[in-house]
Formats: C-alpha cells, structure tokens, sequence
C-alpha cells in the first residue's frame, strides 16, 4: 500500500467539489483521474499531495517517499536543465551531473543541458520537469497533467516511462483528458460520481 | 513526508537552494541593479530639490539616505517568493521533507546578498555625494549592514504573507513599513550621533540586537507564513 486515501473531500474557497473520494493505491498500479473539467482533478491530486491541506478533509496516508509534479513545473528559466535539477527544490534529485545529463539525453535534450531553460520551447520544459521522474526513486508518482505539451514521441516515452516504473514495483496516480493510455493497465477513477 | 531515502544535511539543503536562487538572481541582473538604480537617482534629486547647500544637506542626508534604502528594500522584497509561488517551486519545497525556514532562510540570504549588502557597500559613495561629513560614512555603512538584514527578513516575512493575494502590494505595505520602523530610527540616529560627535556604538548596538533577533524569530515566521499562504 503506498498510498490510502479514504473519505476525502475537497472543498475550493466556499465551494464543495468532491466528497467521499476513497483510493487505495499498491504498486504496480496506475490510476488515472478523469472528469471534466473543474470537476477537482488538480485540486484532489494537490490534495493527495499534501501541498494544500486547506480545504482538504479525510484521511490520506502514504507509506514512503512521493514524487509530486504539478501544472507548474517549478523550473527557474533562468538556470540550465542540470541546474534547475540538480538544485530542485523537493530537494529529492541526488543525482551527480552526468547522471543529470543522461536523464537529459534520455528525454532528448542532449545538447541542450546548459542552456537557459527559458530558451527551450514548452515541451522542451516539459522534459526538463519529467526528467526528475528518472532522477528519483520515489516508489509513488503523482503526476497532474504529465502528457501536456509533449509531442508524440514526448508522450510515447512517458508511457514506456511510467510503464517500467511499474515493473519496478511503483505506482502512478495522474491526470489527464486523454483516454486509457494505458489500455488494461491502468484504473480510471472518475470524479463525476463523487462531484457534490 | 516519509521518506526512505537518506536525507540531506540542512547544510546541504541550505546550500542548494542559496545556490539556485543566487545563480538564479545573477541571471537576471536588472532585478538587482533596480533598487540600486532607484537608491542612485533619489540620491541625484535631493539635492536639486533641497539645494545644494552643504551645511543643511549634512544635517538631512543621514534621514534621507537610511529613508531611501528602506523603500528601496520595500521594492524589491515585494517579489521576493512571488517567482517561486508562480513557478511551482514553493509547492516543491514544502513537500520537500526539510524544514521551510531553512530553506527560507537560504532564498533570502541570496536575496540579501544582492541587493541590501551591495546596497550597503555602495552606500559611502551615496553619503558622499548627498554631502555627508566623513565622520558619518563608517556608522552609515555599519548600520546599513545590520539594517539591511532586519528589512529583508521582514520584507521576506511580508511577501511570504501576500503572495497569493492578487494586488497585496498595499496590504504588505501596511504589513511591514510599522515594523521597519524601529529599524529605521535606530540607524538614522546612529547616523546623526557620528555626524555629531557623539556615541553611535550604542544604536549600532541596539540594531545588531535587532538583527540577530529577526535572523532568529523571522525564518520561523517566514516558514509558516509560506505554508499558510500553500494551503488557501
């Protein structure tokens, strides 16, 4: 059990957006969270997070280390790919630079790895936040939105990516508007059956 | 939140977030060189407005310059986690399993680097132009060094309280001008005292007291002001 959600609630200012939301996530899963839009996709995700408490009621325990990607990809634009990863604020990249920099080849940007991360195109940024997905040995991945912004071939390599972090034992909760990308693998949790 | 992984010394974790601000603040060096630039042109137009007579510009300019660096410090403060809160990289560091006044504390510390003390050093050459006797130029430099400390740290402790209200400029005003102003009649004092002949070391005193407690007490406050501002 890495992560055991029961009863949550979401409220956003005076607004109740989901109740009685009950997830229990084991590796080797992957659930997506669909809905419509403003249905609370982000905002149970951020809650699941523990990055906003307020609002948030149940009860939500992890077991183990988390990794968190939001909207916003909390790169500074004007520092390199190594350095936005190598200094990342969760503090969870340990990695040396040249492991950076095969992250980086990985998701490819190599020859990119010193530019200012302002220079690089949307997607390109993209890859520079997920390549921390491959810095990190978190068992448990929570992604908002992962697939926006990447191209094909971007999308393609985060689905082998996510893939073979569940043959390693992980987990993934995420959200998307795109349908099973996962086909059989993945769970949906739809948050229109729990939207007050 | 658990982790099994072996965590980083606070020093390291300190150290990291020091340098990605630090790199990041000389990255864009126009943000440093405004309150600088603003510290400069105030300085040029008071004697214009005042006239340039030297006995009375002495008199004013220990008021004026310590005024001047306070807004300055207002400027730029504003915006200190405003980036961080837009970016994401707050929310990062408050998921991350370290304290959030050290990690705070490190941004600020940049923060300060680049603009109170470089504020600082050029400060004689300030004094100088606004006709400041020479007497006064060391007592204007300490007691900005300590000054400076104390206004970023409450100036950290404002934009940690109103990054995310839309238009908080004037409520972080009204927030931290009362509590700077301690700070203010403590240096402008130790100021006048040395141009005077007489005894700065007791204000110069009074405002290390006053920093050493705000590098103590405002981390805290700064971290919990950040979370509160996460969580609505």
């Amino acid at each position: 059990m890495l992560l055991e959600a029961t009863q949550v609630a979401i409220e956003r200012g005076d607004r109740r957006l989901l109740s009685g939301v009950d997830l229990r996530v084991t590796g080797g899963e992957i659930w997506q969270l669909v809905g419509a839009n403003g249905v609370g996709k982000t905002s149970l995700l951020r809650g699941l997070a523990g990055v906003a408490r307020l609002g948030v009621t149940g009860e939500i325990r992890h077991a183990g280390a988390f990794l968190y990607l939001g909207h916003a990809s909390a790169l500074k634009l004007g520092l390199s790919a190594v350095d936005n990863l190598r200094w990342h604020p969760a503090s969870d990249v340990t990695a040396s630079a040249g492991q950076i920099c095969e992250a980086l080849a990985a998701v490819n940007l190599a020859g990119y790895e010193h530019r200012p991360v302002g220079a690089l195109s949307a997607g390109q940024q993209r890859r520079v936040a997920l390549a921390r997905l491959l810095l990190s040995d978190a068992p448990l991945w929570l992604l908002d939105e992962p697939f926006t912004a990447l191209d094909v071939a971007g999308c393609e390599w985060l689905e082998a990516c996510v893939r073979s972090h569940l043959n390693g034992g992980g987990a993934t909760v995420f959200t998307s508007h795109q349908p099973s990308r996962f086909g059989t693998l993945q769970q949906d949790l739809d948050l229109g059956h729990y939207a007050v | 939140m658990p982790s099994d992984r072996p965590l980083l010394s606070l020093r390291a974790v300190f150290l990291r977030q020091f340098l990605r601000h630090g790199r990041s603040i000389m990255t864009s060096p126009a943000d440093v060189a405004n309150p600088l630039l603003f510290f400069f042109m105030v300085i040029t137009l008071f004697p214009l407005g005042l006239g340039p007579d030297p006995a009375r510009l002495a008199t004013l300019s220990p008021g004026i310059l310590w005024v001047v660096a306070l807004l300055a410090s207002l400027m730029v403060s504003a915006k200190l986690f405003a980036s961080d809160f837009e970016d994401g990289s707050l929310e990062q560091l408050a998921l991350a399993p370290y304290p959030l006044a050290v990690t705070a504390l490190a941004e600020v510390s940049a923060h300060w680097l680049a603009t109170g003390f470089l504020l600082t050093l050029v400060s004689p050459l300030f004094g100088v132009m606004l006709g400041l006797p020479d007497e006064g130029l060391l007592t204007l430099l300490v007691s900005l060094l300590l000054g400076t400390i104390c206004l970023t740290l409450i100036g950290a402790l404002g934009s940690a309280l109103t990054i995310n209200i839309r238009r908080g400029g004037l409520l972080l005003s009204l927030l931290i001008i009362p509590l700077n102003v301690p700070v203010l009649i403590f240096g402008t004092t130790a100021v006048r005292e040395a141009v005077l002949g007489g005894n700065p070391e007791s204000w110069l005193a009074l405002l290390g007291a006053l920093a050493l407690g705000s590098l103590v007490i405002a981390p805290l406050a700064i971290g919990a002001a950040l979370r509160v501002s996460l969580d609505s």
